[in-house]
Protein backbone atom coordinates (compact mmCIF):
# COMPACT_ATOMS: atom_id res chain seq x y z
CA UNK A 1 0.00 0.00 0.00
CA UNK A 2 1.26 3.40 -0.91
CA UNK A 3 0.11 6.41 1.06
CA UNK A 4 2.39 9.02 -0.47
CA UNK A 5 -0.65 10.86 -1.80
CA UNK A 6 -2.00 11.31 1.73
CA UNK A 7 1.44 12.45 2.87
CA UNK A 8 1.72 15.00 0.08
CA UNK A 9 -1.68 16.49 0.84
CA UNK A 10 -0.90 16.62 4.58
CA UNK A 11 2.42 18.33 3.83
CA UNK A 12 0.76 20.96 1.66
CA UNK A 13 -2.04 21.63 4.15
CA UNK A 14 0.41 21.92 7.06
CA UNK A 15 2.69 24.59 5.57
CA UNK A 16 1.17 27.51 7.53
CA UNK A 17 1.67 25.52 10.72
CA UNK A 18 5.28 24.88 9.70
CA UNK A 19 5.87 28.63 9.72
CA UNK A 20 4.01 29.20 12.97
CA UNK A 21 5.40 26.26 14.95
CA UNK A 22 8.87 26.79 13.55
CA UNK A 23 9.02 30.35 14.83
CA UNK A 24 7.22 29.77 18.14
CA UNK A 25 9.20 26.58 18.79
CA UNK A 26 12.37 28.55 18.10
CA UNK A 27 11.31 31.20 20.62
CA UNK A 28 10.55 28.48 23.15
CA UNK A 29 13.94 26.83 22.69
CA UNK A 30 15.64 30.21 23.03
CA UNK A 31 13.70 31.06 26.20
CA UNK A 32 14.46 27.68 27.80
CA UNK A 33 18.19 28.15 27.18
CA UNK A 34 18.09 31.75 28.43
CA UNK A 35 16.85 30.67 31.88
CA UNK A 36 19.57 28.01 32.08
CA UNK A 37 17.72 24.85 31.06
CA UNK A 38 19.72 22.38 28.94
CA UNK A 39 18.65 21.82 25.33
CA UNK A 40 17.54 18.24 25.96
CA UNK A 41 14.96 19.35 28.55
CA UNK A 42 13.40 21.72 25.99
CA UNK A 43 13.50 18.89 23.42
CA UNK A 44 11.93 16.44 25.89
CA UNK A 45 9.13 18.93 26.63
CA UNK A 46 8.31 19.39 22.96
CA UNK A 47 8.06 15.62 22.59
CA UNK A 48 5.95 14.70 25.60
CA UNK A 49 4.01 17.87 26.49
CA UNK A 50 3.58 19.32 23.01
CA UNK A 51 1.49 22.38 23.92
CA UNK A 52 2.75 25.87 23.08
CA UNK A 53 1.40 28.09 25.82
CA UNK A 54 1.91 25.43 28.46
CA UNK A 55 5.57 24.90 27.59
CA UNK A 56 6.26 28.64 27.83
CA UNK A 57 4.55 28.57 31.22
CA UNK A 58 6.55 25.48 32.16
CA UNK A 59 9.74 27.51 31.97
CA UNK A 60 8.20 29.84 34.57
CA UNK A 61 6.96 26.98 36.76
CA UNK A 62 10.42 25.42 36.80
CA UNK A 63 12.28 28.64 37.59
CA UNK A 64 9.73 29.58 40.29
CA UNK A 65 9.84 26.06 41.80
CA UNK A 66 6.04 25.78 41.69
CA UNK A 67 4.48 22.83 43.57
CA UNK A 68 3.33 19.79 41.58
CA UNK A 69 -0.35 20.07 42.54
CA UNK A 70 -0.39 23.73 41.53
CA UNK A 71 1.30 22.79 38.26
CA UNK A 72 -1.22 20.05 37.56
CA UNK A 73 -4.34 22.12 38.24
CA UNK A 74 -3.02 25.22 36.45
CA UNK A 75 -1.94 23.19 33.40
CA UNK A 76 -5.33 21.52 33.22
CA UNK A 77 -7.22 24.80 33.20
CA UNK A 78 -4.78 26.50 30.86
CA UNK A 79 -5.57 23.86 28.26
CA UNK A 80 -9.17 23.04 29.11
CA UNK A 81 -10.23 24.49 25.76
CA UNK A 82 -8.73 21.39 24.17
CA UNK A 83 -11.39 19.22 25.81
CA UNK A 84 -13.82 21.08 23.62
CA UNK A 85 -11.85 20.12 20.52
CA UNK A 86 -12.06 16.45 21.46
CA UNK A 87 -15.83 16.69 21.72
CA UNK A 88 -16.12 17.93 18.17
CA UNK A 89 -13.81 15.35 16.59
CA UNK A 90 -15.20 12.29 18.38
CA UNK A 91 -16.89 11.18 15.18
CA UNK A 92 -13.93 11.96 12.89
CA UNK A 93 -11.55 9.85 14.99
CA UNK A 94 -13.90 6.88 15.32
CA UNK A 95 -12.43 4.77 12.54
CA UNK A 96 -8.78 5.67 12.92
CA UNK A 97 -7.72 2.40 14.64
CA UNK A 98 -4.10 2.25 15.76
CA UNK A 99 -3.54 5.94 14.99
CA UNK A 100 -6.19 7.12 17.43
CA UNK A 101 -4.01 7.43 20.57
CA UNK A 102 -1.49 9.62 18.72
CA UNK A 103 -4.22 11.69 17.07
CA UNK A 104 -5.70 12.44 20.50
CA UNK A 105 -2.27 13.24 21.96
CA UNK A 106 -1.50 15.58 19.06
CA UNK A 107 -4.76 17.53 19.15
CA UNK A 108 -3.28 21.04 19.43
CA UNK A 109 -5.12 24.26 18.50
CA UNK A 110 -3.56 24.33 15.05
CA UNK A 111 -3.99 20.63 14.25
CA UNK A 112 -7.60 20.87 15.35
CA UNK A 113 -8.11 23.92 13.18
CA UNK A 114 -6.70 22.14 10.11
CA UNK A 115 -8.64 18.94 10.79
CA UNK A 116 -11.93 20.76 11.08
CA UNK A 117 -11.64 23.51 8.47
CA UNK A 118 -9.82 22.01 5.47
CA UNK A 119 -12.15 20.21 3.13
CA UNK A 120 -11.08 16.62 2.68
CA UNK A 121 -10.52 14.90 -0.62
CA UNK A 122 -12.98 11.95 -0.58
CA UNK A 123 -10.50 9.77 -2.51
CA UNK A 124 -7.88 9.62 0.25
CA UNK A 125 -7.51 7.26 3.20
CA UNK A 126 -8.52 9.60 5.99
CA UNK A 127 -6.77 7.98 8.90
CA UNK A 128 -3.38 8.18 7.17
CA UNK A 129 -4.00 11.79 6.21
CA UNK A 130 -4.93 12.70 9.82
CA UNK A 131 -1.88 10.88 11.13
CA UNK A 132 0.56 12.50 8.72
CA UNK A 133 -0.92 15.93 9.42
CA UNK A 134 -0.60 15.46 13.19
CA UNK A 135 2.92 14.12 13.13
CA UNK A 136 4.16 16.70 10.62
CA UNK A 137 2.86 19.45 12.88
CA UNK A 138 4.64 18.02 15.91
CA UNK A 139 7.84 17.57 13.95
CA UNK A 140 7.81 21.31 13.06
CA UNK A 141 7.39 22.11 16.74
CA UNK A 142 10.26 19.83 17.78
CA UNK A 143 12.51 21.09 15.01
CA UNK A 144 11.82 24.74 15.91
CA UNK A 145 12.59 23.99 19.56
CA UNK A 146 15.90 22.34 18.71
CA UNK A 147 16.96 25.16 16.39
CA UNK A 148 16.08 27.76 19.05
CA UNK A 149 17.97 25.84 21.72
CA UNK A 150 21.04 25.40 19.53
CA UNK A 151 20.99 29.05 18.47
CA UNK A 152 20.55 30.14 22.09
CA UNK A 153 23.53 28.06 23.22
CA UNK A 154 25.84 29.23 20.45
CA UNK A 155 25.01 32.88 20.02
CA UNK A 156 25.42 34.88 23.19
CA UNK A 157 23.36 38.03 23.47
CA UNK A 158 21.46 39.91 26.14
CA UNK A 159 18.15 38.05 26.51
CA UNK A 160 16.68 40.18 29.29
CA UNK A 161 13.05 40.82 28.49
CA UNK A 162 12.72 37.69 26.35
CA UNK A 163 10.32 36.19 28.92
CA UNK A 164 7.83 38.84 27.76
CA UNK A 165 7.19 36.65 24.69
CA UNK A 166 4.87 34.73 27.00
CA UNK A 167 2.84 37.84 27.79
CA UNK A 168 2.58 38.79 24.12
CA UNK A 169 1.45 35.24 23.29
CA UNK A 170 -1.43 35.51 25.78
CA UNK A 171 -2.32 39.02 24.59
CA UNK A 172 -2.64 37.63 21.07
CA UNK A 173 -4.64 34.60 22.21
CA UNK A 174 -6.97 36.81 24.26
CA UNK A 175 -7.60 39.04 21.22
CA UNK A 176 -8.30 35.95 19.13
CA UNK A 177 -10.79 34.81 21.76
CA UNK A 178 -12.47 38.19 21.63
CA UNK A 179 -12.89 37.84 17.87
CA UNK A 180 -14.86 34.64 18.24
CA UNK A 181 -16.95 35.71 21.22
CA UNK A 182 -17.25 39.51 20.86
CA UNK A 183 -18.16 40.28 24.44
CA UNK A 184 -16.51 41.81 27.45
CA UNK A 185 -17.85 39.74 30.34
CA UNK A 186 -15.20 36.95 30.23
CA UNK A 187 -12.44 39.57 30.09
CA UNK A 188 -13.87 41.47 33.04
CA UNK A 189 -14.18 38.26 35.06
CA UNK A 190 -10.62 37.25 34.18
CA UNK A 191 -9.25 40.67 35.09
CA UNK A 192 -11.30 40.92 38.30
CA UNK A 193 -10.29 37.46 39.48
CA UNK A 194 -6.62 38.15 38.69
CA UNK A 195 -6.54 41.49 40.48
CA UNK A 196 -8.21 40.05 43.59
CA UNK A 197 -5.73 37.16 43.59
CA UNK A 198 -2.73 39.48 43.12
CA UNK A 199 -3.87 41.73 45.96
CA UNK A 200 -4.83 39.07 48.49
CA UNK A 201 -2.56 36.06 48.00
CA UNK A 202 1.21 35.55 47.59
CA UNK A 203 2.51 35.54 44.01
CA UNK A 204 3.15 31.80 43.87
CA UNK A 205 -0.51 30.97 44.62
CA UNK A 206 -1.91 33.67 42.39
CA UNK A 207 -2.66 31.53 39.34
CA UNK A 208 -4.61 28.85 41.18
CA UNK A 209 -6.63 31.33 43.25
CA UNK A 210 -7.43 33.41 40.17
CA UNK A 211 -8.68 30.30 38.34
CA UNK A 212 -10.90 29.35 41.30
CA UNK A 213 -12.30 32.90 41.61
CA UNK A 214 -12.94 33.06 37.87
CA UNK A 215 -14.85 29.75 37.90
CA UNK A 216 -16.91 31.10 40.78
CA UNK A 217 -17.53 34.31 38.85
CA UNK A 218 -18.61 32.35 35.78
CA UNK A 219 -21.30 30.53 37.72
CA UNK A 220 -22.45 33.74 39.43
CA UNK A 221 -22.92 35.33 35.98
CA UNK A 222 -24.06 32.10 34.31
CA UNK A 223 -27.33 33.60 33.18
CA UNK A 224 -25.56 36.47 31.45
CA UNK A 225 -23.20 34.08 29.69
CA UNK A 226 -26.13 32.09 28.41
CA UNK A 227 -27.87 35.21 27.19
CA UNK A 228 -24.73 35.84 25.16
CA UNK A 229 -23.97 39.21 26.72
CA UNK B 1 14.62 22.73 40.81
CA UNK B 2 16.82 19.63 40.75
CA UNK B 3 16.97 17.79 37.44
CA UNK B 4 14.81 14.93 38.73
CA UNK B 5 12.20 17.45 39.93
CA UNK B 6 12.23 19.13 36.54
CA UNK B 7 11.49 15.81 34.82
CA UNK B 8 8.71 15.12 37.31
CA UNK B 9 7.23 18.60 36.74
CA UNK B 10 7.33 17.98 32.99
CA UNK B 11 5.57 14.64 33.43
CA UNK B 12 2.89 16.32 35.56
CA UNK B 13 2.31 18.93 32.85
CA UNK B 14 2.29 16.30 30.11
CA UNK B 15 -0.32 14.35 32.07
CA UNK B 16 -2.55 17.37 32.75
CA UNK B 17 -2.30 18.38 29.09
CA UNK B 18 -3.06 14.86 27.84
CA UNK B 19 -6.03 14.71 30.22
CA UNK B 20 -7.61 17.77 28.57
CA UNK B 21 -7.17 16.16 25.15
CA UNK B 22 -8.34 12.68 26.10
CA UNK B 23 -11.25 13.56 28.43
CA UNK B 24 -14.06 13.55 25.87
CA UNK B 25 -12.83 10.25 24.43
CA UNK B 26 -12.83 8.63 27.88
CA UNK B 27 -16.20 9.77 29.13
CA UNK B 28 -18.44 11.18 26.47
CA UNK B 29 -18.31 8.73 23.63
CA UNK B 30 -21.67 7.27 24.58
CA UNK B 31 -23.37 9.85 26.75
CA UNK B 32 -23.71 13.63 26.58
CA UNK B 33 -21.35 15.61 28.84
CA UNK B 34 -22.94 17.36 31.85
CA UNK B 35 -24.05 20.91 31.09
CA UNK B 36 -21.73 22.42 33.73
CA UNK B 37 -18.70 20.93 31.96
CA UNK B 38 -19.83 22.14 28.55
CA UNK B 39 -20.43 25.58 30.09
CA UNK B 40 -16.87 25.72 31.47
CA UNK B 41 -15.29 24.46 28.25
CA UNK B 42 -17.16 26.97 26.14
CA UNK B 43 -16.64 30.02 28.28
CA UNK B 44 -13.41 29.56 30.18
CA UNK B 45 -10.84 30.01 27.37
CA UNK B 46 -11.04 33.84 27.10
CA UNK B 47 -11.02 34.11 30.90
CA UNK B 48 -7.87 32.00 31.32
CA UNK B 49 -6.03 34.03 28.66
CA UNK B 50 -6.67 37.22 30.65
CA UNK B 51 -5.60 35.51 33.88
CA UNK B 52 -2.40 34.34 32.19
CA UNK B 53 -1.59 37.88 31.05
CA UNK B 54 -1.82 39.00 34.68
CA UNK B 55 0.06 35.92 35.86
CA UNK B 56 2.99 36.57 33.54
CA UNK B 57 3.04 40.17 34.78
CA UNK B 58 2.75 39.30 38.47
CA UNK B 59 6.50 39.17 38.89
CA UNK B 60 7.13 42.71 37.63
CA UNK B 61 8.46 45.21 40.03
CA UNK B 62 5.90 47.86 40.91
CA UNK B 63 8.36 49.49 43.31
CA UNK B 64 9.96 50.84 40.15
CA UNK B 65 9.14 54.54 39.80
CA UNK B 66 7.39 53.94 36.47
CA UNK B 67 4.91 51.33 37.81
CA UNK B 68 5.01 48.88 34.94
CA UNK B 69 5.02 51.46 32.15
CA UNK B 70 7.31 49.27 30.00
CA UNK B 71 4.89 46.37 30.26
CA UNK B 72 1.93 48.59 29.51
CA UNK B 73 3.64 50.05 26.43
CA UNK B 74 4.75 46.67 25.11
CA UNK B 75 1.28 45.18 25.57
CA UNK B 76 -0.16 48.19 23.75
CA UNK B 77 2.26 47.68 20.85
CA UNK B 78 1.48 43.95 20.68
CA UNK B 79 -2.28 44.51 20.73
CA UNK B 80 -2.10 47.32 18.17
CA UNK B 81 -0.02 45.20 15.78
CA UNK B 82 -2.34 42.27 16.19
CA UNK B 83 -5.45 44.30 15.47
CA UNK B 84 -3.73 46.07 12.59
CA UNK B 85 -2.01 43.14 10.83
CA UNK B 86 -3.77 40.13 12.28
CA UNK B 87 -0.59 38.05 12.07
CA UNK B 88 0.33 36.49 15.39
CA UNK B 89 3.99 36.00 14.48
CA UNK B 90 4.45 39.72 13.80
CA UNK B 91 2.59 40.63 17.01
CA UNK B 92 4.60 38.28 19.22
CA UNK B 93 7.95 38.94 17.59
CA UNK B 94 7.78 42.74 17.46
CA UNK B 95 5.97 42.94 20.81
CA UNK B 96 8.72 40.95 22.53
CA UNK B 97 11.50 42.85 20.78
CA UNK B 98 10.03 46.19 21.83
CA UNK B 99 9.89 45.00 25.42
CA UNK B 100 13.49 43.79 25.26
CA UNK B 101 14.46 47.15 23.84
CA UNK B 102 12.61 48.98 26.64
CA UNK B 103 14.24 46.79 29.30
CA UNK B 104 17.74 47.01 27.93
CA UNK B 105 17.95 50.55 26.59
CA UNK B 106 15.16 52.85 27.74
CA UNK B 107 15.99 53.21 31.44
CA UNK B 108 12.28 53.01 32.30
Amino acid sequence: MDFSREFKIALRVSIPVMMGYGVLGFAFGLLAISVGLPWYIAFFMSIIIYAGALQFLAVGFITAKTGFIDIFISSFFVNIRQAFYGLSVLGKFKKTGKFKPYLIFGLTDETYALLTTIKEDPQIKKKYYYFYLSILNQSYWILGTLLGAVFGSMVKFDTSGLEFSLTTLFVVLALEQYKTQKRYLPFLIGAGASLLAIIFVPVNNMLLVAIALALLGMFIFKKRFEDGK
Amino acid sequence: MENSEIYLAILVMALANLLTRILPFLFFVKKEPPSAIVFIEENFPPIIMVILIFYTLSSIDFQNQFYGLKEFLAIGITAYLHIRFNNYLISIFVGTLSYMFLVQFSGL
